[in-house]
């Protein structure tokens, strides 16, 4: 039956692109996959993932059973052993087009960012960038507005239905928005990184798992963009997306960089986490740009996050505010950061921090 | 050879951000910017033109005020200016955007040798995918994240940024390639180009002139036409309820940590 988005009842289960870089399943599918099934159940339908590559280990295939899915769909073909956006829309969006999902989600990276909004136009559909929360149970979803917002829910009208609800920020975080596709299939939306938590693995899940291998019509002519070479980063980028707790570091550090940047490092090792910038500090050169967290940046919320020196500029609270718990350090009591956050030391960095790393030690040695 | 550069206004939402009872944006409360992507756009158009002396036209989407940024841009050294502007187009989301863009693109004409860049992402939306969006419309590949480009003939290579690293790709013209603010430092305006930009080739491309584009499909275009569509938006509330500690010593120190553990946050 040929392939109309319109056709809203033709379409079901719901899946979640699985991404693979050098053979490796990355997290994000984790992450995906145990939203997914949450959705799916709430659906009553499957949840099917979806592995573009060539030669992934099936061992690791089978593994994304014990995160949810009931069923993978195994795209094996060796032009789709590195990321093109030609060869990955192609396979996608033909297997869109055959098997209709209701659903499909996509991890908010780089190449997720490239390949969602290419296969979503070519499939005549709606896209959603970036989101941070997804719903089809209604009630679910009036939950989850009183939990953050400030929305009178119970006198408020909500048609019943599944559609999926997207919620997403805009505006750098001053918005937030949920946004619906009701007319076209599927409802695709990419999600951030670090957002959804991870179900705990689930080995019957793993064994249980289907795997359908699907035939891939691709030729290299189909490739336009030719990959000359995939280069890691020479020196270890910091991950701030998956780190659990950060130590940012801004523009109080200034009097002696190097050394502000140890005692935040000193402070990060004693929690088991990374330090981050602010765009003031990063600017200044003081620290690499991948520390940086913000709008330009990166947006984080580790269960911990430690503002040092920073004064809290708009931008780098729009990427940090969402952080468990927040604590500042500033030598300025009205800075805009101490706003958000959950405890607030006046005082001089250089001072307070290495005192705080050493309370900090003593607690957690005594545990 | 032409470059024709995809570029938005939006409002700056470093400055004051104001948002109405409703919980949407109060656009006109706010200043308006070039969005920082995309005068990174403009200005690898520009290097673009520097070398091969091709010309380059700004193409912008938005509300007839948008003119002042597509003359500044003109004043950077753009040759032509075209401002997509119609009720008709209003509240478009990326699918009906690129769609509208990718239109007036096309209109424009895009040869075997030319190059469409945009910016990676608006920072009012940050969604990075009307880029993308206009590639598959007008059937180009694409190179997104762009962080350093050089032309050879009708041969791009691209470096690709990734999350832990990048990709070197290369690519034959005509093709389309969004652009990171830290690919180049945007130029100046030049004192000839303020004084030229209001004599240089400016057009308003309304619904009348795209409605019968081959790319145009009326159904999909505005607010009403969207595939997506806002169900709900809100401001998250402000934080606050936060705790000040009293003093800055080793006794602050352990306060915090015990609250800290008493807390389970350590």
């Amino acid at each position: 039956m040929a392939f109309d988005s319109r056709d809203t009842a033709a379409f079901s289960g719901i899946w979640v692109f699985c991404e693979q870089r050098g053979g490796e399943i990355q997290t994000i599918s984790h992450q995906l996959l145990s939203e997914g099934r949450k959705l799916a159940n709430d659906l009553g339908t499957d949840l099917c993932g979806v592995v573009l590559g060539s030669g992934v280990d099936k061992d690791e295939i089978k593994k994304l059973g014990g995160y949810g899915a009931d069923k993978i769909y195994n795209l094996d073909h060796e032009l789709l052993k590195d990321y093109t956006t030609d060869g990955y829309a192609k396979a996608l969006c033909d297997l869109i087009e055959d098997k209709k999902p209701e659903v499909v989600l996509i991890g908010a990276t780089n190449i997720g960012r490239d390949l969602a909004p290419r296969c979503a136009a070519r499939t005549h559909t709606g896209l959603t960038a970036d989101c941070t929360h997804l719903d089809i149970d209604v009630e679910k979803y009036k939950a989850f507005l009183k939990s953050v917002s400030t929305l009178d829910v119970d006198n408020m009208e909500f048609e019943n239905n599944t559609n999926l609800k997207m919620t997403r920020p805009a505006f750098g975080g001053h918005l937030m928005a949920t946004i619906i596709c009701p007319r076209f299939r599927p409802q695709m939306s990419t999600v951030r990184p670090g957002v959804m938590e991870t179900q705990e693995f689930d080995q019957a899940g793993a064994d249980k798992v289907v795997i359908e291998d699907c035939a891939v019509a691709l030729a290299p002519e189909d490739i336009h963009v030719k990959i000359e070479s995939i280069e890691k980063a020479a020196r270890k980028l910091v991950d701030l997306i998956g780190a659990d707790v950060i130590v940012s570091v801004g523009r109080g550090i200034s009097k002696d960089p190097e050394k502000g940047k140890a005692i935040a490092q000193d402070l990060a090792d004693v929690l088991g986490g990374v330090v981050g910038a602010s765009r003031a500090a990063v600017d200044s050169g003081f620290i690499t740009q991948d520390h940086q967290v913000g709008q330009t940046g990166k947006t984080v919320h580790p269960s911990i996050y430690i503002a040092l020196g920073i004064s809290g500029a708009i931008q780098h609270k729009a990427g940090m505010q969402d952080s468990e718990c927040i604590i500042a350090v500033n030598k300025n009591p009205d800075a805009p950061i101490f706003d958000v956050a959950s405890y607030g030391i006046v005082g001089d960095l250089f001072q307070v921090a290495p005192m705080l790393t050493e309370s900090i030690k003593n607690i957690l040695d005594a545990k | 050879m032409k470059a024709i550069v995809c570029v938005k206004q939006v409002p700056d939402t470093s400055g004051v951000v104001a948002v109405k009872e409703d919980g949407t944006m109060d656009r006109s409360k706010m200043a308006t910017i070039t969005n920082h992507d995309d005068l990174a756009a403009v200005e690898a158009a520009l290097e673009l033109k520097d070398d091969t002396g091709c010309e380059v036209i700004v193409v912008s989407m938005g509300p007839p005020p948008a003119e002042g940024m597509l003359r500044e841009l003109l004043a950077m050294g753009a040759d032509k200016a075209v401002l997509v502007s119609a009720r008709e187009f209003g509240g478009s989301d990326t699918y009906a955007t690129s769609q509208i863009l990718a239109a007036a693109v096309n209109k424009i004409g895009v040869d075997d040798d030319d190059v469409v860049f945009c910016g990676r992402q608006a920072i009012d939306g940050d969604t990075a995918q009307v880029g993308p969006q206009i590639a598959e419309k007008l059937n180009l590949p694409q190179i997104t994240y762009a962080a350093d480009i050089k032309k050879d003939g009708n041969k791009i290579t691209v470096k690709r940024l990734l999350e832990d690293g990048h990709m070197m790709l290369t690519v034959e013209t005509p093709c389309l390639i969004t652009c990171v603010q830290e690919l180049n430092k945007p130029r100046y305006m030049t004192l000839d180009g303020i004084t030229s930009c209001y004599s240089k080739p400016y057009e308003v491309f309304d619904f009348e002139t795209l409605k019968n584009e081959p790319l145009i499909d009326p159904d999909t275009i505005g607010l009403q036409g969207s595939p997506t569509n806002v169900y709900k938006s809100f401001s998250p509330p402000p934080k606050g309820g936060g705790i000040m500690l009293e003093g800055n010593d080793q006794k602050t120190c352990d306060q915090l940590a015990n609250m800290l553990n008493e807390k389970h946050i350590i």
